[in-house]
């Protein structure tokens, strides 16, 4: 275990920003955290790294306990979402500063910087200035000076989220090659759901200051323990609604009664929250079938091979995302199936019970 | 394809044409008009060539003025600047004393530029004024209206009580434009505190400081309200600027000729230099 959290929580003034926290990420391994704005990611990444200091609890980092040993003494390095570099200097120059701040010589800064610069492509524009460079050349020489020292703690704070969407794809595919077989610790901040699954590795969800889950992110994303994590780790959102179970029934938006499905056999009878991804609720099936429900066509976003559909139920707005194109005019009523076998059980905690 | 022209849109430009025309062009023209031409009054002109700039660029006074005036503007951008940075560089970034700071640092700019000289001419007076009396008090031999060193201290002094606020104002504001994320980075970096100055925030206050030359350099170049209240030019011409110079030669003994002259110079030197100063400031950028 290299980078442990032990009941770390930070407090400011009268508002809590970090909730008590532990957690463990190894060398090597990518960490993704994922919640949305203000959720706590920038607060808990500037713990990690040392930036701020905790209000209470410690952080140990490869068994000794670095709490109170400021940035500067940790060999950590961070990318942030504005693309930081040395205005004035160079984007060699750029890449070498954090060697040159370690008083490394001339040779193996030049060999480095060389290697970092041939990684991300900025070998052509070692002489230029950041202001010269496009904003994804920007953020390549913000990284290759987060990677060209051996940091044992490597922080992407929203990295890619002000780069325009092809830059984006193509920086998102190459960032897990880029730490593959380094033992740093990597933690990676994001707002998106779909950067988690791409990258793997595991994934924390963050929802006002607290971590929800932290596990293998497809787990995480299969498995989720509570209905938070499930909102948090779902995009488009998944669709909620209230269930009553009695007997063999379930009884969905007030009216809608399906027969329940065998798995469910074990579980009392009572009020559950019930949870669909959008792409298992499809533009299909036939009235009184089980999932079987209607809705109010709000909203379709059609997209070439794909159809997110937004309807009204009594219990709110519900999305289903579909291959193929599902043309619905707006205001009719939509028949939609719930694909019960992927539903997801809570009760009235939040906890998952199936 | 054809273009739609729409002749209507020059009434939408005739406003601030006027504008312009009434408050630049047609003065500079009237003064161009004076520059090249001889007059006695009641209308009647002569023309005269570059003769009234010949008398200017052979006149003593001219170049003596330009030589004082240079030395003042020098004088005052070696200190406004790196203080009012300085200044900046200290001031709290958030919080109750933000605000404090703000007010006190704008008072001087609020303050009628004849007052800022009646109130420093008042001040320094050697016998009964706060400032004159202190330094005279050290042992120091002080007195603004005999000495020129001490009218030139005086002078300088109140120069930069009223504008290294305007240049400390401008370097705030460009540095509280600058993203933590910045000061985070160089942090994790391990860079120091003098680092962080070099190569984060004077290169962010690059645009901010070359403006603030500039504003500096121009106003300061056109001083005239403080000395005239203050020295009046004095002692001598030890204070004679050349806006102070000019208005004596057009309005003091009526050269109109020759003050028309001067001040068509004067504006050149002016437009020279901030050209100079703006050129060199950017193509540092650049390279």
């Amino acid at each position: 275990m290299t980078l442990e959290l032990r009941i770390v929580e930070k407090r400011v003034g009268a508002e809590t920003h970090i909730h008590p926290t532990s957690v463990v990420m190894e060398d090597g391994s990518f960490n993704v955290l994922l919640g949305t704005t203000l959720a706590g990611k920038t607060t808990l990444m500037q713990l990690m790294a040392g930036i701020q200091k905790p209000t209470a609890g410690e952080i140990w980092f490869r068994g000794r306990n670095v709490t109170h040993v400021p940035v500067q003494k940790r060999n950590v390095s961070m990318v942030y979402q504005q693309f930081i570099n040395y205005p004035n200097l160079s984007v060699f120059d750029n890449i070498a500063s954090p060697l040159r701040v370690a008083g490394m010589d001339r040779k193996e800064i030049e060999r480095r910087v060389g290697a970092a610069a041939e990684l991300l492509r900025l070998a052509p524009m070692l002489q230029r200035r950041p202001s010269e460079l496009s904003g994804g050349q920007q953020q390549r020489t913000a990284i290759a000076r987060a990677v060209v020292k051996d940091s044992d703690l490597i922080l992407l704070d929203e990295p890619l989220a002000n780069l325009d969407y092809k830059l984006r794809e193509e920086l998102r595919d190459e960032l897990p090659k880029l730490f593959a077989g380094r033992k740093a610790v990597v933690v990676y901040a994001t707002t998106e759901p779909a950067e988690a699954l791409l990258f793997g590795g595991n994934t924390a969800t963050l929802h006002e200051g607290r971590i929800t889950q932290f596990g293998g992110t497809a787990e995480t994303y299969r498995n989720p323990h509570d209905l938070i994590t499930a909102q948090v780790f779902s995009d488009p959102p998944i669709n909620v609604t209230p269930v009553r179970k009695t007997a063999t029934k379930l009884t969905v938006f007030g009216t809608v009664t399906w027969p329940a499905p065998k798995r469910l056999a074990k579980l009392p009878d009572g009020a559950y929250s019930l949870a669909l991804r959008p792409h298992h609720v499809l533009p299909a099936g036939r009235a009184g079938a089980a999932g079987s429900f209607t809705g109010r066509v709000l909203v379709t976003e059609i997209s070439g091979s794909e159809s997110v559909i937004h309807v009204a139920t009594p219990e709110g707005t519900w999305v289903s995302h579909s291959h193929g194109v599902h043309p619905f005019a707006i205001g009719a009523e939509a028949r939609l199936h719930a694909d019960l076998d992927h539903a997801l059980f809570f009760d009235s905690t939040g906890a998952r019970v199936m | 394809m054809r273009k739609t022209v729409n002749q209507k849109a020059w009434f939408l430009v005739l406003p601030v044409f006027l504008l312009v025309a009434f408050n630049a062009l047609i003065p500079l023209m009237t003064v161009v008009n004076y520059s090249v031409q001889e007059t006695f009054g009641d209308n009647v002109f002569t023309w005269a060539g570059v003769r009234w700039f010949e008398e200017v660029l052979r006149s003593d006074n001219f170049w003596n003025a330009l030589q004082r005036q240079l030395l003042f503007t020098g004088l005052v951008l070696a200190i406004e600047i790196p203080l009012g940075l300085a200044i900046a560089l200290t001031m709290p970034k958030k919080g109750f004393w933000v605000s404090v700071c703000l007010v006190l640092m704008s008072l001087p700019l609020l303050i009628p530029w004849n007052v800022v000289g009646a109130m420093w001419n008042i001040m320094a007076l050697p016998e009964i004024g706060l400032l004159g009396k202190a330094i005279n008090s050290l042992g120091i031999n002080y007195n603004y209206t005999r000495q020129p060193v001490s009218a030139w201290f005086t002078l300088v002094l109140m120069d930069v009580w009223h504008w290294t606020s305007l240049v400390a104002l401008l370097c705030y504001a460009g540095l509280v434009s600058i993203p933590d994320a910045y000061y985070q980075a160089a942090k994790v970096d391990g860079a120091r505190r003098w680092a962080v100055f070099r190569y984060i925030q004077l290169p962010k206050l690059r645009h901010v400081l070359t403006i603030a030359v500039l504003l500096r350099f121009m106003d300061s170049f056109m001083i005239y309200t403080e000395p005239q209240v203050m020295t009046g030019g004095g002692p001598g011409s030890a204070t004679t600027f050349l806006s102070i110079d000019l208005v004596k030669k057009g309005i003091g003994q009526f050269d109109l000729g020759p003050a028309a002259a001067m001040s068509i110079i004067y504006f050149l030197i002016i437009l020279a230099l901030s050209w100079l100063f703006y050129t060199l400031m950017m193509r540092n950028q650049e390279n």
